[in-house]
């Protein structure tokens, strides 16, 4: 029974929903924190473009609920556009009155002088609502856009943001082909005017093409005899081994440190995939398999405590072994249970191994809460792995070993059974899935593949301590592999890129990592739980679901 | 130091031996009929690799209290002290556990941002309580003060567990089984860093309040003011959840619909409805326990609701998940062994500095529940309709 309601209902609803999200965010700061960062130099900033990048997204918002006539649309962005522009400005009014900072610290002159950009109160208030309701207006317009236009304005803005952003990055790549070419499109903080044209203009008229052509080139590749298409894999191929080879020598020292720390958290991604990705058995312990790795290697190959006196490659195995080791008792126990519980009772487990390796009891052995230093680096010939650029290669090569396993295990009979555990855990066992050695091997490849990383860790940090092993980094994998896609090897790299690399790339970004990370978690679980690189499969699967149950919903 | 439980392992692991094997004896020795046929069945190895980890936890429990009975270091007023202590912190853990468990009831998916909700409320009450105490008006008026301080607590954290059901769990009903779990995880996450951003990464201290310093004297043994306060509120709400759960129509409801949503649906009742109305009290209940959490610890930090919610949950299981007078139980129970545990057993094993491994004894009684008894103490048969 749907009651007919007055569809400016919609436009207010939406206005004050996006207003306490840009409240919301000016307070927790990220507002402050992104305007260091400039997308256009001297035009506008990271945090800036936040709050427009909300305020156009609730203007095309409204036009969801909204009967598709243009005046209507225009009204509810209106709506909309001034309940958010009001709100902001109602947050620096209050600011000014009442002393804020008592409460919410982040409430400071500062904040009110960047939300009203420098304007004092009434010019500022003026101009939020004016701006607010030029972004509702324009986002609601887009909506009713013909889809190319629409395609081709968003892909474009979105390309400057995305360069914006990510200008430490693209700064030394350009200027590998040419300092001239850097200089045109980068200053020191943000974009220049010409530079932004630039990309508006390339990724437009890239988008365009694309929609004319792009079929065409399409089937073209496709209808290609198998010899030439292989050619073209193998040529791909090529290409990118040799950009892997090459980035660290190109980036320079900060970035190879991010590549270095980026490639860990794929390491420990992958392994990871096993458990939850194949074998569908949600372990949020993850972490204990890495502390594992890297103690065994700091405990035998350590001076300080003076128990063994291995070099990094002979405590490598030993590390792995005992991380398999570990996998399996820590597998045995929860053989028999499910879901929700079996994901409590592996937290518990990894949580028992922090307050284990931090206590004072396992000190003699393990160092206690100052954990154990002087580990020495691992070195082939004579080069030592020392700096972020050789360190690099090492762990490039764990991820292509651990890559390649995964790889042929996914389609070997191991992986099947495995995704066959994954489905439905009673019809496996029917089928004649043995279960118990299924799961066992899941949790020994998972753990074996943590306790790798973990000892590349400690061997690259020099020294462990318990505090760096804490559930956070648990979450922080599990968080990787869901929006990349859980049980896809591409969707765990892309994960890895997007949430380890983006938060060192974007230094403002890394004190709201994780408001972000739930943030992103909740939003992918309901707008694309299949992740951002799915397998066939499961795309289908999940999508299919979603369709079911929003026509049961609508029935 | 170790040196005296490597010394007794022998012993220990022949104890354990014997008791395992006595087990699989029982279960492959004659019965009658079919029943002798079932126990006939040899169990897996892992499961006897279970039985023996199982047996031999219990004996070292049973000689470490032993030992550190007779060596008598403890007093009868610090065992004492001790239960009081484990009892008040148990009532809270029991208060919490309420969400938990009435969420996996009537939703069966654990709730693993109610832990924020705990906390929320009494962050929120801090500002309060602070201005108050600027104010003097808490020194004036302690109990008005006091009511205040509850209804702002339990109001917020009333606030986040309702927007949680609506923005995260509600769009996910259907869901396969993964995803609302991982939808929680990070609506715990963002509401953790979302306070951390609003309020500062900072411990917040509470006001101390004089009405509840000193003790009272029972005989020898005295019981600290807050302490009893604590335990006499816990005692007062729970008694009032259950009135409310087990004697009016809305709690029937929300029973009914925990039984079978369609079935409750098709008796009228609007499940919709009855699910926030679920929250709404588990999120009373959080807002009240962190009240007095923060009363017994005195302080509020944003990270302060994970470690009690999964203790919580603990309780929760201990008791019987989706059995109210189980979380009860289980909560106390829990906060009992917490307290009472490292000096009962960890220090007769000669552990050294035994209170930091109370957590673990936490974290090691949920493992244990966890494999030996799903059901929990009060047996709820919810925990095997699983899919």
């Amino acid at each position: 029974m749907r009651r007919a309601r007055p569809f400016w209902q919609q436009g207010i609803k939406i206005g004050l929903i996006g207003g306490i999200v840009a409240v919301l965010l000016a307070l927790v700061g990220m507002v402050e924190a992104f305007s260091q960062r400039s997308i256009i130099s001297g035009v506008i900033s990271m945090g800036h473009s936040l709050l427009l990048l909300v305020a156009l997204s609730m203007g095309y918002l409204t036009a969801k609920g909204t009967h598709r006539s243009p005046g209507r649309l225009l009204i509810n962005g209106l709506l909309s556009g001034s309940m958010m522009g009001g709100s902001v400005a109602l947050l620096v009014i209050a600011g000014t009155l009442i002393r804020l900072r008592a409460v919410f610290i982040n409430a400071s002159p500062v904040l009110y002088s960047l939300l009203t950009f420098g304007y004092d109160l009434e010019k500022g208030t003026l101009l939020l609502l004016g701006i607010g309701i030029l972004c509702g207006v324009a986002g609601s317009q887009l909506s009713i856009c013909p889809p190319l236009i629409r395609q081709i304005i968003v892909r474009a803005f979105g390309a400057v943001l995305v360069a914006g952003m990510l200008q430490d990055l693209l700064r030394p790549i350009f200027a590998a082909w040419g300092e001239k070419i850097s200089q045109w499109l980068f200053t020191a903080n943000g974009l220049t005017l010409s530079g932004s044209l630039t990309f508006f203009v390339l990724i437009g008229t890239a988008v365009y093409v694309g929609a004319q052509k792009g079929h065409a080139i399409q089937t073209g590749l496709r209808t290609l005899p198998p010899r030439s298409q292989q050619w073209f894999r193998w040529i791909g191929l090529l290409l990118l081994i040799v950009l892997l080879l090459v980035l660290p020598q190109i980036l320079g020292l900060f970035l190879s440190e991010v590549l270095t720390t980026v490639g860990l958290f794929v390491l420990l991604g992958l392994g990871l995939n096993i458990v939850v990705g194949f074998a569908g058995l949600l372990d949020l312990g993850y972490v204990a398999f890495f502390a594992i790795g890297a103690y065994t290697i700091a405990v035998l190959t350590s001076p300080e405590l003076g128990f063994f006196n291995l070099s990094f490659w002979e405590a490598l195995p030993f590390a792995i072994l005992v991380g398999v080791i570990s996998g399996i008792l820590l597998g045995v126990p929860v053989l028999k249970m499910r879901g929700d519980y079996l994901a409590i009772a592996t937290l518990g487990f990894g949580e028992i191994i922090r307050i284990l390796v931090l206590s004072d009891f396992l000190r003699p052995w393990l160092g206690g809460a100052q954990g154990i230093g002087k580990i020495p680096k691992a070195s082939i010939g004579g080069i030592e792995f020392a700096t972020p650029q050789q360190t690099y290669y090492l762990i490039l090569a764990g991820c292509l070993l651990v890559g390649l396993i995964s790889w042929r295990l996914r389609d070997s009979r191991l992986g099947r059974a495995w995704m066959a555990l994954r489905e439905d855990e009673d019809v496996a066992q029917a089928m004649g899935i043995n279960l118990v050695s299924t799961k066992l091997l899941a949790f020994a490849t998972g753990a074996g593949f943590s306790a790798l990383s973990g000892a590349i860790f400690a061997s690259k940090l020099g020294s462990v301590y318990p505090h760096s092993f804490n559930v956070m980094i648990s979450i922080n994998i599990l968080c990787l592999i869901i929006v990349g896609g859980i049980g896809s090897i591409p969707g765990t790299i892309v994960g890895a890129v997007v949430l380890v690399g983006l938060p060192e790339l974007l230094r403002e970004f890394a004190e709201y990592r994780l408001l972000v990370y739930g943030a992103a978690l909740v939003a992918m679980m309901i707008l694309r739980p299949e992740g951002l690189w799915p397998e066939a499969v499961r795309r289908r699967e999940l999508q299919e679901d979603k369709r079911d149950s929003q026509s049961e919903a609508n029935r | 130091m170790a040196h005296c439980l490597s010394g007794n392992s022998l012993e220990v692991a022949y104890l354990s031996l014997t008791i395992g094997l006595l087990g699989y004896k029982t279960i492959n020795s004659d019965g009658g009929g079919r029943m002798q046929h079932r126990l006939r069945e040899r169990p897996p190895l892992t499961d006897l690799l279970m039985w023996l980890i199982g047996a031999g936890i219990a004996v070292l429990i049973a000689w470490g209290s032993f030992s550190t009975l007779t060596a008598g270091r403890y007093t009868a007023r610090h065992w004492f002290d001790f239960v009081v202590f484990g009892i008040a912190q148990g009532s809270i853990y029991a208060l919490i556990a309420m969400g938990y468990t009435m969420v996996y009831g009537i939703l069966r998916m654990i709730n693993f941002a109610h832990s924020e909700v705990f906390m929320a409320g009494p962050y929120t009450a801090y500002f309060v309580a602070a201005s108050l105490n600027s104010s003097g008006f808490l020194d004036r008026q302690p109990i008005l003060s006091l009511i205040i301080i509850f209804l702002v607590s339990t109001a917020t954290s009333t606030l986040i567990a309702v927007l949680l059901e609506r923005i995260a769990y509600r769009p996910l009903r259907a869901a396969p089984r993964l995803v609302p779990l991982i939808t929680a995880i990070g609506a715990s996450f963002f509401l953790q860093y979302t306070f951390r951003g609003l309020f500062g990464s900072g411990f917040q201290a509470y006001p101390t309040m004089k009405i509840l310093e000193g003790h009272w004297l029972a005989g020898e043994f005295r019981i600290l003011k807050f302490q009893a306060v604590v335990i006499g509120a816990a005692a007062i709400l729970m008694g009032a959840l259950y009135f409310f759960v087990q004697r009016t129509r809305l709690g029937k409801a929300i029973r009914a619909v925990s039984e079978d949503k369609e079935a409750a649906s098709l008796m009228a009742i609007n499940v919709n409805k009855m699910i926030v109305t679920t929250f709404v009290i588990g999120g009373m209940a959080a807002g009240a326990a962190g009240v007095l959490y923060a009363l017994m610890f005195k302080q509020v930090h944003f990270f302060m609701g994970f470690v009690p919610g999964i203790k919580a949950f603990t309780a929760a299981v201990l008791g019987g998940i989706g059995n109210i007078p189980g979380a009860m139980l289980g909560g106390i129970f829990l906060g009992l062994i917490e307290s009472v545990g490292p000096s009962l057993f960890l220090d007769g094993l000669g552990i050294a500095a035994p209170y930091q491994l109370k957590d673990a004894i936490a974290f090691a009684m949920l493992v244990l529940v966890l494999i030996f008894r799903p059901t929990g103490i009060l047996g709820e048969r919810l925990a095997t309709k699983k899919a």
